[in-house]
């Protein structure tokens, strides 16, 4: 695997939109051409070398390509957009809509992610050492159909309504979550393993939510059992957790969530 | 400004011209048959030639079509297309942005459009968005199936103050043509309830569906409109309506026609020809529509085709709306009228996977083939319930090529067709005269227009679409891929004898008309049931009398089409 590395020479005042950064965009492109590819800076049309130093070399392929990025980049939108293979590795914050529509490849954010991140993602395998934004691997607006697959590790906490429309796929979150995780959830898997805010799973009809301490449970869930060290989804949990089915807003509830009990 | 188009290979079945080689000539917007002057000539040797078209069914306007750009902002972000050429910027897939819309109808060829539920509340907000719509001349139908005026003067039997009254709404709402959706279904939805029967009662004004289409129906031949009543009759969408369907046609044989032509457009035809009676036993019944068209004179219908899309479904059938959202659970809108009418809508997403939506898809295509005269089935796919206007090129692909549609049927939809319609069987083609009869001529003789619209003959608009497709080089049953290709962009578009598209590319974007009727009554007449309406609005509605009626210096190109109906006294 061979690597570009752009290391972050300004950032705008305005966000850049960048969905050129990305490991398909790069592959078999030399530095220079790399540089010239065209970013927009609000409405304008800019070069991506105007904001990035440029070095390194590409891959003949997608899977090949690696790109590393120096600095903060909190205000460069849509790295990595639609990527299907290959590996992005930012060595600080990143923007917002980072990986969204990702179908494979490995994205490693070092510090912080913005809101919008890894929208309605298919696959690949996503790790944020930092804290992420709102709507984390969620649905676009409007949509019902959300994140499919993949897995997300966040080390720190994450802000509110992520995984909205969940179909499949992972979240686990190290830290605390803001309120509205996991809201119409349909499949899949999130696990939080600190304390999740209010309204968790909101009108969830499928899937699995694993938290460690919830502030408060909706109406619409119902206790089931306690269990001893469970397995769910086949892995292990130590402590006694609380089972509850719902949401029973729906009258489609097939929804699981688990609480450990303190 | 002069334009001659030469040596086309022309279709004009009003003026019967089966494709031969001829040469346009317009002046001053019109066509004629001597140019003066210097002119423009455009060699159109080996294209195909026909008139601009027309679009007699497309929600692609309106109150209820912005509420469901507003409900899926995904369908706007599935389509985008930028600032460009001096063009406007639009979004959506199912439901493209009203400059959008216009710019896509002129690629295609088409220079008039129709939105056909326009609820009379929602008059001024459509006749905004119209005037938003570039090139095409346009019209709207505003809805009359819950009308409560309509209701009243059903129940106390006054034929002579319901035909003032409609008069009154279609000059109050710059309308041209009486639509009805689901009647009487519409109003029991206030209620919670449908009409499913044409013999159903409507909850509060003891009237019938029966009694709407045919008091209607009337009325519409007294005031001697150009188009008939365009019906979207009740229990759209349900196993086994074909019944509902043929008993509500049935109840027009008997109205005498004022303009020579059918008494009754059926609109979306292949959402109301279902028979089984559940969803496991759906099957089409298409011949048995076909059979009752065939032997009928006083019916003329459109399709409705499936085109297997992901698609918002709007109509002003809110129940129906509400009935799918139940199928789906996805996401609704109800967009409840006061004291005229309920639309609702909901995204929809056919499969080709889907038996039901296959045979959906197959009974579209039975019905334009088993309709013997092409002037009695039209083409529309019902924008966007049946899919987008975007897949027009196919459907005629479809018509065309007997090929195309077995390879639909063998390799790409559930074998569920197959068994549940005779599309199978079926082995007629269209031809290009077919194909300019069931997508503008034929159009434009239903709605009564066809002295300006659907022809090339001396005094019709300059309309024109060149389309670069040469019959004597395609043959549409083998080459089916050329002429879907051929059919989405024009070589030219021309609208009053200006060239509006090129190569697919647009150069100019002119306002186009907007058509209204005025039937003028029987002016102490229309006093009296003036009276009934103050009186009705003080009382019911949320809205001043004073500011209801649309001016006519709101419409940014008006044509008022003014009727002598001063015998309805």
């Amino acid at each position: 695997m061979k690597e570009i590395i752009l290391k972050v020479i300004s950032q705008p005042t305005v966000g850049l939109e960048a969905e050129n950064i990305a490991p398909k965009v790069f592959a078999c492109k030399s530095s220079m051409e790399i540089a010239g590819l065209p970013i927009y800076e609000g409405n304008r049309e800019r070069r991506l070398g105007d904001f990035f130093d440029v070095s390194g070399e590409a891959g003949e392929a997608e899977a090949e390509t690696r790109i590393v990025i120096e600095g903060d980049v909190r205000l460069t939108k849509r790295i990595g957009q639609g990527m299907r293979a290959g590996e992005i590795h930012i060595k600080g914050s990143a923007g917002m809509h980072l990986g969204s529509k990702m179908r494979g490849g490995k994205v490693t954010v070092e510090g912080d992610c913005e809101a919008f991140c890894f929208q309605e993602m298919r696959g690949g395998v996503v790790h944020i050492k930092g804290n992420a934004g709102n709507y984390l691997g969620s649905a676009t607006r409007g949509n019902w159909r959300g994140m499919r697959g993949g897995t997300i590790t966040v080390d720190g906490n994450a802000g509110s309504e992520i995984a909205t429309f969940m179909k499949g796929g992972k979240i686990h979150v190290k830290g605390d979550c803001a309120s509205f995780a996991g809201v119409h959830m349909n499949k899949g898997f999130i696990v939080i393993d600190g304390r999740a805010e209010r309204r968790i799973g909101a009108e969830m009809i499928g899937g699995t939510i694993v938290a460690n301490e919830v502030e408060a449970m909706l109406a619409g869930f119902k206790p089931v059992e306690t269990v001893k060290a469970p397995e769910i989804e086949s892995e292990k949990f130590t402590g006694n957790y609380k089972k509850y089915s719902g949401d029973h807003a729906d009258s489609r509830a097939k929804g699981t969530v688990w609480v450990k009990i303190q | 400004m002069e334009l001659e188009i030469k040596n086309g290979v022309v279709f004009d079945p009003l003026n019967k011209v089966d494709g031969e080689k001829k040469d346009i000539l317009i002046r001053d917007g019109r066509i004629v048959e001597k140019l003066k002057g210097k002119h423009d000539v455009i060699d159109a040797s080996g294209k195909l030639v026909m008139p601009g078209g027309v679009e007699i069914h497309s929600h692609f306007a309106g109150g209820k079509e912005t509420a469901g750009r507003m409900l899926r902002p995904e369908d706007g972000a599935r389509t985008v297309y930028p600032k460009r050429n001096g063009l406007r910027s639009g979004s959506g897939y199912s439901m493209p942005s009203s400059f959008t819309a216009g710019y896509l109808y002129a690629q295609m060829g088409y220079t008039m459009c129709n939105t056909p539920a326009m609820p009379p509340l929602f008059a001024r907000h459509t006749h905004e968005e119209l005037g938003d719509v570039p090139i095409v001349d346009k019209s709207a139908y505003p809805t009359f199936d819950g009308n409560w005026f309509v209701m009243r003067y059903l129940k106390e039997g006054d034929p002579d103050k319901l035909a003032a009254c409609v008069a009154w709404f279609l000059r109050a709402t710059k309308g041209l043509v009486i639509k009805i959706v689901n009647p009487g279904g519409t109003e029991n939805w206030g209620w919670g309830k449908n009409a499913v029967g044409i013999d159903d009662p409507v909850i509060g004004f003891d009237v019938t569906p029966a009694q709407i289409v045919k008091g209607l129906a009337e009325v519409n031949e007294r005031l001697k409109l150009p188009h008939s009543i365009h019906l979207h009759p009740n229990n759209l969408g349900k196993p086994g309506n074909i019944e509902t369907t043929v008993e509500t046609l049935e109840l027009c044989r008997e109205v005498k026609s004022a303009n020579a032509r059918q008494t009754v457009y059926l609109t979306h035809a292949q959402f109301h020809s279902f028979g089984g009676d559940s969803w496991k036993n759906f099957e089409s019944k298409a011949d048995e529509l076909a059979k009752y068209i065939n032997r009928c004179d006083h019916v003329v219908c459109d399709t409705g085709n499936v085109t297997l899309d992901e698609t918002t479904t709007m109509t002003s059938d809110g129940p129906m709306e509400y009935f799918l959202h139940n199928l789906t659970h996805l996401k609704w809108v109800n967009k409840d009228v006061e004291l005229e009418t309920a639309p609702g809508i909901t995204p929809f997403i056919y499969s080709r996977k889907n038996p039901v939506h296959s045979v959906q898809w197959a009974i579209g295509l039975e019905l334009a083939l088993l309709i013997d005269d092409p002037f009695k089935v039209l083409l529309a796919t019902d924008h966007p319930n049946g899919g987008p206007f975007t897949r027009y090129p196919r459907i005629i692909a479809w018509l065309m090529s007997e090929p195309y549609r077995r390879y639909y049927m063998e390799e790409r939809v559930h074998k569920g067709a197959q068994k549940g319609s005779s599309l199978a069987t079926l082995d007629r083609e269209y031809t290009f005269s077919d194909i300019a009869v069931v997508t503008r001529a034929g159009q434009a003789k239903a709605l009564g227009l066809s002295e300006l619209k659907g022809h090339l003959g001396v005094g019709a608009h300059g309309d024109v679409a060149i389309y670069d497709i040469d019959p004597a080089q395609v043959d549409p049953s083998k080459d089916f891929k050329a002429v879907e290709k051929g059919f989405a962009k024009t070589a030219y578009t021309i609208k009053d004898g200006e060239i509006i598209v090129k190569d697919g590319l647009i150069r100019a974007t002119p306002q186009g008309r907007t058509y209204w009727a005025n039937p003028v009554v029987d002016h102490e007449l229309d006093r009296e049931m003036l009276k009934d309406v103050e009186q009705y609005f003080k009382k019911y509605y949320s809205v001043n009398l004073a500011n209801y009626p649309v001016q006519k210096e709101y419409l940014k190109r008006g044509r008022e089409i003014q009727i002598d109906a001063r015998d309805v006294k």
